[in-house]
């Protein structure tokens, strides 16, 4: 447990954090316990796209690659996504080709970045200019897909009283996926030789290249398979969450899933935690608006996440150590 | 060196045929005429002499808005959320622009002009300040201000500041004494742009607060063993840039519209940044893109009526003219040498 969280420290103000919402989480549970329930499963819907973004900008930038065209690798994988699926009423074959869409941009950016050594996150805008370029040119309305994911409850798991309901329930495939994916993202980059080289990398190519390890093919690598998860996260929302595809979906999700993965520390789990933290806070800010605190305008009840965001690197962004070689080209030195 | 110079300046002239082929064949595949499209595009954009004052008219918004970006990329701050500053600059100068009355036109436009670039400061510098005291990164922190001023100036333009007798969200329209004049129909914006252009560039050419910055930018550790405080020209820089790009707001509604619509600045700020770029963030060289964009998007509108291509084309065109000018595989084959930008990079302070 303590390999996962970090070392837990009793007077930080994560952990302090963290236990006040599990108070506030069992009060409400006992007070009304269904709509605690939704709460916490909206919460879950809410997080769990930004917790598999933030996995992409994790995979980038542990290998020292600065990743900020995640929106627009949402985007685009989202758009062709959808229309494949609404095309073929496939959503299985619209998934796929949400994930290879995702894949080939980030290639895109990889090439950029890594072959090219253009700034890091120049390439980044670069893709989210193109992305949204892209899809509010080839944009048509009317379009619809066959069904979405079913939504189902795992067996044995969702009876669990407390967490039960809130993890294993009323969801769909890939949002479950997810909960496997970031552990095993996890796994890869603390248990793996591949991770180790990934951490490397992105701490000190230097020695890294000196140790026989290709620099350019680990972050390559890395950077293609973070846009495999981002294609993934745009088919989630697209063919999962929402059903439909709309222009500028990502609304800035992209950033805020790099917000947040400053806010875990480049740690899949601490990004998870903060994801979910996120949806949290959003879900329970609807909920106040259904129960009718209306005093509350309601376009600043949608600039909620976005103050979130800032608030959350205002408390850790200053603390914490990035990979070193983050953002830096590689040049190997000539001999 | 002199062949040098043309060399560079034939990247971006490249990039734009190399785009146009590109949304030819896209124009092609969605079944209409590239060959009309394009058509309109030049005549509703260059050739008619109102094609042209609207182009012009657009073109200054639009350096001013790369300007502002450019500021922020000399001083090593990427201000990816100009769009932010332009709308809160906008709505506070046409705020000035008729809540004050009988002001003569050449204090009210000064004066309208200055609250625009206040308000615009006052955003961008917020997103400098949590820079340089919390190592909040500005890409992320005006992302959030984007969406979070989008909010505020909404609900005011729906609130306090709406034209109660008009069904449509909107405020009043601003006083004459407020409105930029327009000379034979030529507008007087893309002249004060261009001067913004070269005192820009003199900043950084000739002050000690310009050197500072761009010491700033270039290396941060450099600049601080010299002696430079880092996290002053930090927030200065951020400060600079939202002060422009309130301008840039301030000086669409006094120029182009008269009133406050939140929907009508859709893109300035972005925009900028395709401007900054291609201009590698050199004050004057960001003018003819910025004249080449400001025809794209007044002929935006003409080529869905007249030639039935969807309006997003300029985006997209925009978009590839981009990616096509920064990547380095056209510079190779014209052999230019011309130096890629740099912006911060990593999330560390």
């Amino acid at each position: 447990m303590q390999r996962v969280f970090g070392s837990i420290n009793i007077k930080s103000w994560k952990f302090l954090l963290t236990a006040a919402v599990l108070i506030v989480w069992i009060y409400c549970y006992v007070a009304n316990g269904d709509v605690t329930n939704s709460v916490v499963a909206s919460g879950m819907r809410f997080g769990m796209p930004l917790a598999l973004a933030s996995m992409v900008g994790i995979m980038c930038e542990r290998s020292g690659i600065v990743n900020i065209g995640i929106e627009g690798t949402m985007l685009l994988s989202g758009f062709t996504g959808f229309y494949v699926a609404s095309y073929t009423k496939n959503i299985i074959i619209g998934l796929i080709i949400a994930i290879l869409t995702g894949m080939l941009t980030s290639f895109v950016h990889a090439l950029m970045t890594i072959q090219w050594q253009m700034d890091q996150i120049i390439a980044g805008t670069i893709i989210n200019i193109l992305a949204s370029g892209l899809t509010s040119f080839l944009y048509k309305e009317g379009s619809t897909v066959p069904n979405t994911w079913p939504i189902f409850d795992i067996p044995i798991l969702s009876r669990i009283p407390f967490i039960g309901h809130a993890f294993f329930s009323q969801q769909g495939p890939i949002q479950y996926f997810g909960l496997i994916l970031i552990p095993a993202i996890w796994v890869l980059i603390y248990k793996t030789r591949w991770g180790l080289r990934t951490r490397s990398v992105g701490e000190n190519p230097g020695s890294a290249d000196t140790a026989g390890i290709s620099v350019i093919k680990v972050r390559m690598i890395n950077v293609v398979l973070g846009g495999a998860i981002g294609g993934l996260v745009g088919g989630f929302i697209c063919l999962e969450l929402v059903g439909s595809f709309s222009k500028e979906f990502t609304a800035g999700a992209g950033f805020t899933a790099l917000a947040l993965m400053i806010f875990g520390r480049w740690n899949p789990m601490g990004a998870f935690a903060a994801a979910i933290l996120f949806g949290l806070a959003q879900a329970l800010s609807t909920q106040l608006q259904i129960f009718g605190v209306n005093n509350i305008p309601n376009q600043f009840i949608t600039l909620l996440p976005y103050v979130f965001t800032i608030l959350v690197l205002v408390f850790s962004a200053g603390k914490v150590r990035p990979p070193a070689a983050e953002g830096k080209v590689y040049k190997k030195e000539e001999a | 060196m002199k062949l040098k110079i043309t060399r560079d300046a034939l990247v971006p002239f490249a990039s734009v045929l190399v785009a146009l082929a590109i949304g030819a064949i896209l124009i092609a595949a969605q079944g209409h005429s590239p060959v009309q499209t394009y058509h309109v595009l030049i005549v509703r954009g260059f050739e008619s002499t109102a094609g042209l004052q609207a182009t012009l008219s657009k073109a200054g918004i639009l350096i001013m808005s790369g300007l502002a970006i450019t500021v922020g990329l000399r001083a090593g701050l990427f201000n990816i959320g100009a769009q932010g500053q332009v709308l809160s600059g906008a709505l506070a100068a046409t705020y000035i622009g008729y809540r004050i009355h009988g002001l003569p036109m050449y204090i009210h436009i000064p004066v309208a002009l200055a609250f625009g670039a206040l308000c615009g400061a006052l955003v961008g510098g917020f997103a400098g300040l949590l820079k340089a005291t919390r190592g909040v990164h500005e890409v992320i922190s005006t992302i959030m201000l984007n969406s979070i001023m989008a909010a505020i100036v909404d609900y005011l333009t729906q609130n306090q500041f709406r034209l109660k007798s008009q069904p449509n969200t909107r405020t009043p329209d601003m006083l004459h004494s407020a409105r930029l004049p327009h000379i034979f129909g030529y507008p007087t914006g893309f002249v004060l742009a261009v001067l913004l252009a070269i005192f820009v560039s003199w900043v950084f050419k000739k002050t000690t607060t310009g050197f500072e910055l761009e010491t700033v930018g270039r290396n941060r550790s450099a600049a601080w063993y010299a002696g430079i405080s880092v996290k002053k020209s930090i927030v200065l820089g951020m400060l600079l840039s939202g002060a422009i790009a309130g301008l840039t707001g301030g000086l669409f509604s006094s120029e182009t519209t008269g009133y406050f619509v939140p929907t009508f600045y859709g893109g300035i700020g972005f925009d900028g940044i395709t401007i900054a770029l291609l201009g590698r963030a050199n004050p004057i060289a960001i003018i003819p893109g910025a004249i080449l964009i400001g025809g794209m998007r007044s002929a935006q509108s003409a080529i869905q009526f007249e030639a039935g291509v969807s309006p997003d084309l300029i985006n997209l065109l925009l978009a590839l003219v981009l990616f096509f000018a920064t990547a380095p595989f056209l510079a190779k084959l014209i052999r230019s040498n011309s130096k890629s930008i740099t912006t911060t990079s990593g999330w560390g302070s």
